[in-house]
């Protein structure tokens, strides 16, 4: 297998494999940005088209908050975190497949204005869960 | 239990993904399934289908015995050409979709799907146990590995391993192959192996299967990605292949052609006419007579649409708010950048340009009835 991208280990993990920027004790209160792992990006396949939560939207942790459709299948998001949606990651609708070639980076897909983290894990955590 | 080809450890070391697909433990991707989709496109690609089935119907009465067993007509074939045809149970319901190649006057290999292999050769032996004496239905499945070199690059590639490394000129070999027609087959030596080139496939593009005995896939695989390196030749895995034949608009066993369908459901409807007009008796003669005056009440279409959301296998598709058909594969073209799909729909709603709805996760998206291929390439 092609070698993923490291694992940032300043970010935080939820299960169903969104990243939050920022470790789990800094979320509350913080504004983040979330995005799909490269170990869910790989997962899909080739990410085709993003759904994201409109900014101003309330979203609530482990609640669905949008679709990542890929070539083979379609997967919702979950959100890591409850908050307000503060700006979407324009690039990322316009050209999907950066989710797969930067998931960390330029492939963000929303910023939330954070009022309680979900259960989040820490990288090392992550790594170990999903044998990396 | 899990199968495995003669070339899993090759996927292994290329860093394949792998799936399941009946019963096979076969590449998804090697890296990313676009690239390779693009490759099949632009250059060329390898597939490994040694998974498929190859069924040897052999004897004096051996194409007697395919008129009787199958739709197709095959008595009348030349040696050195194929037929696509289907094989349907004595309701005219479809077993599977195959290839079927004339070896020899006495000599024919049947090629179904992977996972329809043990039906095919059971119905076959069954038939031929029926038909009476002249000939014999061997299942080489085993015995013989499969592998396809799909994409306009396809013909330099193979042309490449015929090579001599004499100045100037054309060997006998190349001028074969360039000149093999489509649905044809030759035999060439390719890194010393005897090979079965067939200018057949299932990507829509020009390209060729080759095949060989199972302990000699290795070297066949080996030798044409040795050649085919620096024309773009890409391994490619199932993800590939299936993006592949639905923008071609053919079918695939298990989505569009099942144990419920019918050849007139499924838009075979003038192969089974032509059996019943040119051949005698046939198994389903009576089932399919009974089938051919009535229109099949749902046909199977190409849908497209503008938006970008893909409707999937199993998605309703509607008009007006009533259900009027399902999707039965359907997934974003990569050359045309839409979704496409195949769904089987109500005859009043097939005709092309009908706009319909699909259900894609609880909302109704536009799709609009389209001809078939989506996608064909240009000669």
């Amino acid at each position: 297998m092609a070698e993923l991208p490291a694992l940032p280990q300043d970010f935080s993990y939820s299960a169903e494999h969104e990243w939050v920027s920022a470790e789990a004790q800094a979320v509350a209160g913080a504004t983040v940005r979330v995005g799909i792992t490269a170990v869910a990006a790989d997962a899909l396949g080739e990410v085709v088209y993003v759904d994201a939560p409109a900014v101003g939207t309330h979203i609530i942790a482990g609640e669905t908050c949008g679709e990542v459709e890929s070539t083979k299948s379609v997967s919702d998001i979950y959100s890591p975190v409850t908050g307000e949606v503060t700006a979407v990651n324009e690039l990322a609708s316009a050209t999907p497949g950066i989710l797969n070639t930067d998931p960390y980076g330029d492939g963000w897909l929303f910023e939330v204005a954070v009022s309680e983290a979900g259960p989040l894990m820490d990288a090392a955590a992550y790594a170990q869960a999903n044998h990396l | 239990m899990t199968q495995t080809t003669p070339l899993h450890t090759i996927h292994r070391q290329l860093g394949a993904s792998f799936t399941d697909f009946g019963g096979w433990d076969m590449p998804l991707k090697y890296g990313s399934e676009l690239a390779e989709h693009r490759a099949v496109r632009e250059a060329a690609g390898i597939f490994d289908l040694s998974h498929m089935g190859e069924v040897q119907v052999t004897g004096p009465q051996a194409g007697a015995f395919l008129d009787a067993a199958m739709l197709a007509t095959y008595s009348t074939m030349k040696v050195g050409r194929a037929k696509y045809g289907v094989i349907v149970d004595d309701d005219a319901h479809i077993v599977d979709d195959l290839i079927t190649y004339r070896l020899d006057e006495d000599d024919y290999l049947v090629v179904p799907n992977a996972s329809n292999a043990p039906a095919v050769a059971a119905v076959l032996t069954e038939r031929a146990r029926a038909f009476g004496a002249g000939v014999e239905v061997i299942d080489k499945s085993a015995d013989i590995a499969l592998i396809a070199v799909q994409g306009p690059a396809a013909e330099a590639i193979l042309l490449a391993t015929q090579d001599d490394g004499a100045a100037g000129g054309e060997t006998a070999a190349q001028q074969g192959l360039r000149e093999l027609k489509y649905y044809a087959w030759m035999t060439l030596t390719i890194a010393g192996l005897d090979v079965l080139v067939a200018r057949t496939g299932y990507t829509g593009e020009d390209g060729f299967e080759l095949y060989v005995p199972a302990e000699h896939a290795v070297l066949l695989w080996n030798a044409l990605s040795n050649e085919g390196e620096a024309l773009g030749l890409q391994p490619c895995g199932l993800a590939a292949r299936d993006s592949l034949r639905l923008e071609a608009g053919m079918p695939l066993y298990g989505h569009e052609l099942t144990l419920e369908t019918t050849p007139y459901d499924a838009g075979l409807g003038r192969m089974a006419d032509a059996a019943l007009k040119n051949k005698g008796d046939f198994a389903a003669r009576a089932a399919l007579e009974a089938l051919a005056g009535a229109q099949p009440a749902r046909v199977l279409v190409g849908l497209s649409s503008d938006q970008r959301r893909a409707a999937r296998e199993g998605s309703t598709v509607l008009a007006g708010g009533q259900e009027v058909g399902t999707i039965t594969s359907g997934q974003p073209s990569p050359t045309l950048g839409r979704p496409v799909a195949l769904a089987y729909v109500d005859r009043a709603q097939a005709e092309p340009g009908t706009a319909l709805d699909v259900d894609v996760r609880g909302k109704g998206l536009p799709f609009t009835v389209v001809e078939l291929p989506f996608y064909r390439r240009e000669r």
